[in-house]
C-alpha cells in the first residue's frame, strides 16, 4: 500500500538503459545513452535545447524505437514488454497534450474511461483530481481558455488518473509564471512521497537542482556529466570567488595580482568594480586577498562559494546553458 | 497573519494532492470496444463544443446539389429537373467522398497537438482510437446524405427503386467511405502540416472526384479518359448508388462496390496501423 510511509527500494531500479541510439537521417540525436535511475526517486535531465532530452524520453516511454542499445523499466525489457510498461508509465510532454476543445472535466473522464474505469466510477476520480488540483472552477471549462498554469496542471492531473510507478515530465515549467512553477514542483514533490519516480528534463538548472535526486548533463546527445548535483558541482572546482572592487579604476591591477596568486583565470564581469574567478585551490584566496590589501586595494565586498549548476553547466560544455540553439518557440533566458 | 493564512492552504493543498494520489487504484486495462465507444464519445463532445465543424456535412452537400443542379442541368440534361434524376446519386457519392477527407485531418491535429502521444502511452488496443472517430464520422455522412436527399426531393428527386432502393444505397456509400478514409488516415499519419495535408488531400480527390461518371456519362469522353473513368471506385460506386436508387442495380455492381471496400480498408488499414505505431 502506498501511504507517507513509503520508503523506496533502493536496490531497484526504474529505469536501466545501456548504449541507446536514435538517429534521425544523419543527427544522431541520441548517441550512446547509459541510465540509470532509481526508484522513488527523482532524476533531472538536465541540456540545452535539442540536446536530446525529449528523444531518450520519447523512447524509454514506448513512443520511439531505439536504433541501438537496450533499456528496461522496472525489469521489464523495452523492447518486447511495451504492453506491461506502458500500464506503469506516464507521460507528461512539453505541451498541454489534451483535447483542447473538451471541458477539463471531459478530458479527465476520458482518460480515466481509457485507463479502465466504469463510467461512474471515472467522474468520481476526474471530479477527484480536479478538486486536488485546483481546477473545480475551470472544470466545465474549454482547455483551450485556460491559462498556462491550469493547462500545465490539468495536463499533469490527466497523467495521474491512474498514480503511475513512474512519470516522465518534460520540461514542467516551460512558460509557467513562478508561483505555477511551485505549483507543480508541490505536485512532483507529493508524488515523490507516494513513491512514484519521476524523471524531468529541464533546461532550469536551479530546477533540476531543488527537485532532483540525481541530474544527468546531456549535450548533443551524450551524456557529460552524471552525480548529485553536490557532486556534480563539485567536479567542477571548488568554487566561484567574486571580488567587489571598492574603485573600479583599481580593477586591471587586481586582475593581474589575483592571477598571479590564485594561477587561474580571472573574468571581469559587467560590473565595471567586479572580477570573479573559479578556484581548484582554496588556500590561495586568503594569500590573494591579502596582497591586495598590501598593495592598498580596498575590497568592498566579496565571497565565495560553490559554484551554481549554471556555472557547472557552462564548465562542462563551454556554453551557457540556456543560450544554445534558440528555438522559436521556447522562450527561456 | 496572510502568510499564516497562506501556510494553511499551502498544507491543505498538498493534503488533498497526495490524498488523490494515494486514492488511486489500477483497474484493469479497457477492453477494444470499451476504449473504442470512449474515442467515440470523444468526437461527439467535440461536436457538441464546436459546431461549426458540421458545416461540412450540412452546408457544403446543400450548396454542391444546387450549385451543379442548377449550373449544369440545363446544359447537360436539358432540364434541370432530368438532370437531378442523373445528377443526385452521383453527387452524394462525390460530396460524402470529399468530406471523408476530414478524418486525416483531424488525426493530424491530434499528433502536432500532442494527444497522440498520450494515446500512444496507454495500455489500449491501439486502433480504437482511429475506430471510434470513425464510427462517428459514419453518423456525419449519413447526416450529409440525409440532408442531400431531402433537399433533393424538394427538388423534384424521385428515386424509382423507392425508400429501400435509397436506403441501400446510403448503405454502401457509408461502406465505401469507411474504406476510403483509411487513405486519409495514412497521409495524416505522414503530412508534416495541416496545409501540405489539405493540398495532397485534394490533389487525389480532386481527379478521383471529378473524372468519374458522376456529372457526364463517360460514353462523351475521349478512349483514354474512358478507361480511366471505368476503373475509378468513385465510379463504380456511382454507378451502384444510382442504380439503386433508381432500382437498376445488378447485383454484380453492388458485389464491385464491396470488393473495392474490402480491398482498399485491407490494403490502407494495415498501412495505418504500422504508421500509427511506428510514428517517430
Amino acid at each position: 500500500m502506498k501511504g507517507a510511509s513509503y520508503q523506496p527500494k533502493t536496490d531497484e531500479w526504474a529505469i536501466e538503459a545501456t548504449a541507446l541510439v536514435k538517429v534521425f537521417g544523419k543527427h544522431r540525436a541520441v548517441d550512446g545513452v547509459d541510465l540509470a535511475v532509481r526508484k522513488g526517486t527523482v532524476y533531472g535531465f538536465l541540456g540545452p535545447n535539442g540536446a536530446g532530452k525529449t528523444t531518450v524520453i520519447r523512447v524509454l516511454a514506448t513512443l520511439l524505437k531505439p536504433d541501438g542499445g537496450s533499456a528496461s523499466i522496472f525489469g521489464h525489457d523495452l523492447g518486447t514488454e511495451g504492453d506491461e510498461i506502458r500500464s506503469r508509465i506516464s507521460l507528461t510532454g512539453q505541451y498541454a497534450s489534451l483535447d483542447e476543445d473538451l471541458t477539463g472535466m471531459e478530458n479527465l473522464v476520458m482518460m480515466a474511461k481509457l485507463m479502465g474505469y466504469r463510467r461512474s466510477e471515472a467522474k468520481v476520480r476526474a471530479g477527484e483530481l480536479l478538486h486536488a488540483f485546483g481546477l473545480e472552477e475551470a472544470a466545465k471549462r474549454q482547455v483551450k481558455n485556460y491559462s498556462g498554469g491550469m493547462r500545465r496542471r490539468i495536463d499533469i492531473a490527466a497523467s495521474l488518473v491512474v498514480t503511475p510507478d513512474l512519470l516522465f515530465l518534460d520540461e514542467p515549467p516551460a512558460g509557467l509564471d513562478p508561483r505555477s512553477r511551485n505549483q507543480v514542483w508541490d505536485i512532483i514533490r507529493a508524488l515523490v512521497s507516494g513513491g512514484t519516480t519521476v524523471m524531468l528534463t529541464t533546461q532550469y538548472l536551479e530546477e533540476a537542482d531543488q527537485l532532483a535526486d540525481r541530474i544527468a548533463v546531456i549535450n548533443k546527445g551524450k551524456i557529460i556529466a552524471e552525480g548529485t548535483s553536490s557532486e556534480l558541482k563539485a567536479s567542477v572546482s571548488t568554487g566561484t570567488l567574486n571580488i567587489q572592487l571598492a574603485d573600479a579604476a583599481d580593477r586591471p591591477q587586481a586582475m593581474r595580482i589575483m592571477e598571479d596568486k590564485l594561477a587561474v583565470a580571472v573574468h571581469s564581469s559587467s560590473d565595471a568594480a567586479s572580477l570573479t574567478a573559479q578556484i581548484n585551490d582554496s588556500f590561495r584566496v586568503a594569500d590573494a586577498l591579502a596582497e591586495l590589501a598590501r598593495q592598498k586595494i580596498a575590497v568592498s565586498d566579496f565571497s565565495f562559494g560553490r559554484p551554481s549548476l549554471d556555472e557547472v553547466f557552462l564548465t562542462l560544455t563551454g556554453h551557457a546553458a540556456t543560450e544554445d540553439e534558440p528555438q522559436p518557440e521556447e522562450g527561456a533566458s | 497573519m496572510t502568510e499564516f493564512v497562506e501556510q494553511r492552504e499551502k498544507g491543505e493543498n498538498e493534503l488533498r494532492l497526495a490524498e488523490s494520489i494515494a486514492s488511486s487504484k489500477r483497474p484493469k486495462p479497457p477492453s477494444g470496444i470499451s476504449s473504442t465507444l470512449t474515442f467515440a464519445t470523444r468526437a461527439l463532445l467535440r461536436i457538441k463544443h464546436v459546431p461549426e465543424q458540421m458545416f461540412d456535412v450540412t452546408v457544403f452537400p446543400v450548396i454542391f446539389l444546387l450549385m451543379f443542379t442548377y449550373l449544369f442541368g440545363g446544359a447537360i440534361a436539358g432540364s434541370t429537373e432530368e438532370y437531378l434524376q442523373f445528377l443526385l446519386p452521383g453527387i452524394l457519392v462525390m460530396t460524402v467522398s470529399q468530406i471523408t477527407m476530414y478524418t486525416g485531418i483531424d488525426l493530424n491535429n491530434d499528433i502536432r497537438k500532442g494527444i497522440f502521444d498520450r494515446f500512444r502511452t496507454l495500455p489500449i488496443w491501439l486502433p480504437s482510437a482511429l475506430v471510434g472517430s470513425l464510427l462517428v464520422d459514419i453518423v456525419r455522412y449519413s447526416m450529409a446524405a440525409a440532408i442531400m436527399i431531402s433537399l433533393g426531393f424538394a427538388l423534384g428527386f424521385r428515386p424509382e427503386g423507392g425508400w429501400l432502393g435509397v436506403l441501400g444505397a446510403v448503405a454502401l456509400i457509408l461502406v465505401f467511405a469507411f474504406s476510403l478514409s483509411w487513405i486519409w488516415t495514412i497521409l495524416g499519419l505522414i503530412m508534416r502540416s495541416e496545409k501540405s495535408l489539405m493540398m495532397v488531400s485534394f490533389m487525389v480527390l480532386f481527379p478521383l472526384t471529378f473524372v468519374s461518371n458522376v456529372f457526364v456519362d463517360p460514353r462523351t469522353l475521349p478512349n483514354w479518359l474512358q478507361s480511366f473513368v471505368e476503373i475509378n471506385p468513385i465510379s463504380i460506386l456511382a454507378t451502384a448508388v444510382r442504380g439503386a436508387m433508381h432500382g437498376t442495380a445488378t447485383v454484380q455492381q453492388v458485389m464491385l462496390v464491396l470488393v473495392v471496400s474490402v480491398v482498399m480498408t485491407a490494403i490502407f488499414a494495415p498501412i495505418t496501423i504500422y504508421l500509427y505505431r511506428n510514428k517517430k
